[in-house]
């Protein structure tokens, strides 16, 4: 039998004692300015809006329990742990905590210095782990040529009919098990590059303003067809569109995943692709990469020589809901009836708080009847990587998704993020699901098409 | 505590008994500030048995037992002991029956005040207690705590809907209190005294909750103010016009700024204080007294009223005022909030004695609150890291403290005592009555398991 006065005293030596403490010391979370981490009062009201929290209901799996974990990590008190590490790649990431408090706290900021610290401490690595982050963001997401290379083997793999050969032989249990798992999500890429589908230059008759365009990495290869609607859509609003050769990824991925000096070199061949002073906006139509872009300022605000133009480059980044809201809406002429229901990329309504603006779009747009989705701001499980590293909580929210995608009776589900479309497509192939997955700029487009083709 | 934590796997299983350090820091504080200590472990029960079976096991090793449900207390009556056994209710959330021919609601602790609310709306029902942390916050710890909230004034507070409770004792014997009858004079009424205990008399695992038939109509104001006092003559020329609205809240000018820059709802920014009325009840009723509570606020110097058009609007104005402590948290680094409580009629005495003792300290005072009960919320808005500044805080709060007992008020109105108000306890209830709590507390929990040192020592 032990006393609690012994109980006490095990207690407080688990608290202080802190033998990896030495071995481990956070680089990024230290340095982090102490009132970011001092804002969160744990209040709680963010607990409601977290899906982990929601699925376990265990406090570490909220975002005020990866604050306090966080906290202490700053304060020395505990040190960079793998159950640390594993907590912080158990969030999805969402913002949907940023949303919720009142406080005003900077969770994304947090969160991506911690994973930063996870992966300087190495507390996760493991052979294929390092294989795989080497191969995928050292060096296919910094290369666009390679990225681009391995795009059109897929596409060739996709539509020779290989692929179907494939899953018909069963080969694909070939692979290791995360990599089968994942093999099915991979989405149908396109037989064209944005290149190839927007020209450098492409002027409007009546241009009111000049905009650069973003054509991101994964959006150029699954989704080109998405970039060049929302070109079309931006002529039919008077924009001049700049589209720069080969883009690179915009980093979003480095940084959500603990690589922040890589995120920051991302930034910078970023702000080199564009001539800043001469554009209006910088227009991006994924939600994911636009929360990242928005936060080159402040990503870059200790560069010496990128430091200004980031910080230019944050006033002027614009999601593409958001800039045509701004400048006014051309509504298209020809009535296509049709009811659509739109889910809320995180990146979108969490990130960039921009919620009202997408369903202006699809508003729009004549004939279009739009369904409210329930819970349409609760993440669909595709968060960045999220489906590939943790495959079990991801099924679950893309399940609870689907579930209220089939409570709208709709089949057009509108979403402008490429990981929330990826997610939902696969979802919807495996449940036998006939569900369209559109970004609204698309629908948008679809209907300027018809109005100029003067169809009814 | 690896033995302890080995024990109760063999009765929860692996899953819901936690002591990995990253665990435990996770469940080292409540929404109170700078209150922080670890358990030696922490358990998930999801059963009355599984509460019984742990209170059993702490009871023969001498283990003290903090309960907790979300965690959002604001007394720090949560906060662990160190090397305590954390029970927490979180996933004991079932909801068991809900009884239309009775009007009552049958719940697990740990089921969220929110779900009632809205379970008993769908019923068209109405379940009135509405803390402001009632989205996360659980039953069990409303119970615990004798929570408030916004319509305090009109329909009471927890207490006033609990009919029955299922409570462990610290033996790990489970009763049960109370039944459906809204008459009952059978013997002591037992369940009161659990009400409000704050987790040291008993374990809360059921409880049984009186509803009441949904108002038909509703209207929402806002009522803003150039001074404090013209709000606070307001208030009491409302209640003197022998009206009771069901909501009678004021936020003052930080707080106004703080709930307008996270909410954006429109807020007046140019106004010292804003009232948030709310009456409900029949359709006539409710248009009338709206009529007159208007006219009331404009006679006492309000520089406008607002009336929400439509529930959304209503809904958001009663919403903004919910997060109004969370959001005084964007003004500085620690953000400690206070219930000091006064009889109505003392309130703007009250008021202007916060405003004074914030000038006397220097420190900044964001005061928001339930003007119709006269429960108020004085918030420091400091930072721990500043030791000179923090002592000046105590200060202030003792003086604080002092002066709403002496205007025959009370230390806390709905938060309970916990931790951060034991030192002030004495004084608020007396000697006598302090030593009558603690006589109950040795009869029901003679071995001080049950969240020891909260209250009183």
């Amino acid at each position: 039998m032990r006393s609690s006065d012994d109980l006490h005293a095990a207690a407080v030596r688990v608290g202080r004692a802190n033998p990896e403490g030495a071995e481990n010391p956070s680089k990024y979370l230290r340095r982090l300015d102490y009132s970011v981490l001092q804002q969160c009062i744990h209040c709680g009201m963010c607990l409601p809006t977290c899906p982990t929290y929601d699925e376990t209901k265990l406090e570490r799996n909220s975002p005020r329990g990866r604050i306090a974990l966080m906290r202490q990590i700053a304060d020395g008190q505990l040190a960079v742990t793998r159950a640390f590490g594993e907590e912080l790649y158990f969030c999805l990431g969402c913002l949907a905590c940023e949303t919720a408090c009142p406080a005003g706290v900077h969770y994304g900021q947090m969160f991506e210095f911690a994973r930063a610290d996870i992966e300087q401490a190495g507390v996760k690595r493991s052979a294929i782990r390092d294989c795989v982050r080497t191969l995928t963001l050292r060096w296919l997401f910094t290369n666009p040529e390679a990225l681009r290379t391995l795009g059109r083997l897929i596409w060739l793999f996709q539509v020779t009919r290989l692929e179907t050969l494939v899953r018909r032989l069963k080969l694909t249990r070939l692979l290791p098990g995360r990599l089968s798992r994942l093999e099915p999500l991979t989405p149908r890429l396109q037989r064209r590059f944005s290149d190839e589908l927007i020209r450098p230059v492409e002027t409007p008759a009546n241009q009111r303003y000049r905009v650069g365009l973003l054509t991101g990495c994964v959006q150029d290869l699954a989704f080109s067809h998405v970039n060049r609607d929302t070109a079309d859509v931006l002529l039919a609003n008077g924009c001049e569109v700049i589209t720069p050769r080969l883009q690179v990824c915009c980093g979003s991925l480095h940084a959500h995943n603990g690589e922040l000096e890589l995120a920051k070199e991302m930034a910078r061949r970023t702000l080199d692709a564009f001539d800043l002073q001469h554009l209006d906006a910088v227009v991006t139509n994924a939600a994911g990469c636009g929360t990242h872009l928005k936060n080159y300022g402040h990503l870059l605000h200790d560069d010496p020589i990128y430091a200004e133009r980031a910080a230019q480059w944050s006033a002027k980044l614009r999601d593409i809901h958001e800039w045509l809201a701004e400048i006014g809406i051309q509504a298209p002429t020809v009535s296509i009836p049709q009811r659509v229901t739109y889910h809320q990329a995180c990146h979108l309504c969490h990130g960039q708080k921009i919620t009202e603006q997408p369903r202006q779009v699809l508003k729009a747009i004549p004939g279009l009847e739009l369904i409210e989705l329930p819970e349409s701001t609760w993440c669909c499980g595709s968060a960045g990587i999220y489906n590939i590293t943790q495959p079990d909580m991801s099924e679950k929210l893309l399940q609870r998704k689907l579930a209220n995608i089939e409570k709208t009776g709709v089949n057009i589900v509108a979403s402008a993020n490429p990981g929330c479309s990826v997610q939902l497509e696969a979802g919807a192939r495996f449940s036998n699901k006939n569900l369209k997955i559109l970004h609204p700029i698309s629908l948008l487009a679809q209907a300027y098409r018809s109005s100029n083709a003067g169809i009814t | 505590m690896q033995k302890v934590a080995t024990d109760l796997t063999g009765i929860l299983g692996q899953e819901r008994v936690l002591w990995e350090r990253e665990h435990l820091v996770t469940y080292g504080f409540d929404g109170t500030a700078t209150l922080y200590s670890e358990p030696g472990c922490v358990v998930l029960p999801k059963t009355t048995a599984e509460v019984r079976q742990v209170a059993e096991y702490a009871a023969e090793y001498k283990i003290p037992i903090v309960t907790r449900g979300s965690g959002t207390g604001l007394s720090g009556g949560s906060v662990p002991i160190p090397g305590c056994i954390v029970l927490c209710l979180a996933q004991m959330d079932q909801v068991l029956e809900l009884d239309p021919k009775n009007l009552t609601i049958h719940v697990e602790s740990g089921v969220i005040t929110q779900k009632v609310a809205e379970l008993a709306d769908a019923a068209g029902l109405l379940y009135p207690p509405d803390p402001g942390s009632m989205r996360i916050s659980t039953i069990g710890g409303n119970v615990a705590e004798n929570s408030g909230g916004l319509r305090g004034l009109k329909y009471g507070v927890t207490r006033d809907y609990v009919m029955g409770l299922e409570v462990v004792l610290a033996n790990g014997q489970a009763i049960s209190l109370g039944n459906k009858c809204v008459k009952d004079v059978a013997g002591y009424s037992m369940k009161d005294v659990f009400i409000g205990s704050e987790g040291t008399l008993g374990i809360i695992t059921r409880v049984l909750l009186q509803l009441v038939p949904k108002p038909q109509a509703r209207k929402t104001m806002l009522a803003s103010f150039q001074k404090m006092d013209k709000a606070a003559d307001t208030v009491s020329a409302i209640i003197a016009a022998k009206i009771i609205p069901c909501t009678l809240e004021f936020l003052d000018r930080i707080t106004i700024h703080c709930v307008e820059e996270y909410a954006q709802i429109g807020l007046p920014m140019d106004a010292e204080a804003i009232l948030l009325i709310e009456t409900d009840g029949h359709v006539v009723v409710v248009e009338e007294e709206a009529s007159r509570m208007e006219e009331i606020a404009r006679e006492h110097g309000a520089t406008a009223v607002q009336v929400a058009k439509s529930g959304e609007e209503a809904a958001r104005l009663t919403t903004a005022r919910r997060v109004a402590f969370s959001a005084l948290a964007r003004r500085s680094p620690t953000t400690i909030l206070e219930d000091a409580t006064v009889p109505r009629s003392e309130l703007a005495a009250m008021i202007r004695f916060i405003q004074g003792v914030s000038i006397k300290y220097g420190l900044t005072i964001g005061t928001f609150g339930h003007m119709g009960d006269g429960n108020l919320h004085p918030t420091f808005l400091t930072d721990e890291k500043n030791t000179a500044e923090m002592a000046k805080v105590e200060k202030a709060m003792v003086e604080i403290f002092e002066h709403a007992v002496k205007l025959g008020g009370t230390i806390t109105g709905e938060h309970g005592v916990g931790l951060a108000k034991k030192p002030f306890l004495a004084n608020a209830v007396g000697d006598a009555s302090l030593e009558l709590m603690r006589q109950l507390k040795r009869t029901l929990d003679p071995n001080n398991l049950l969240n020891p040192g909260k209250i009183f020592d």
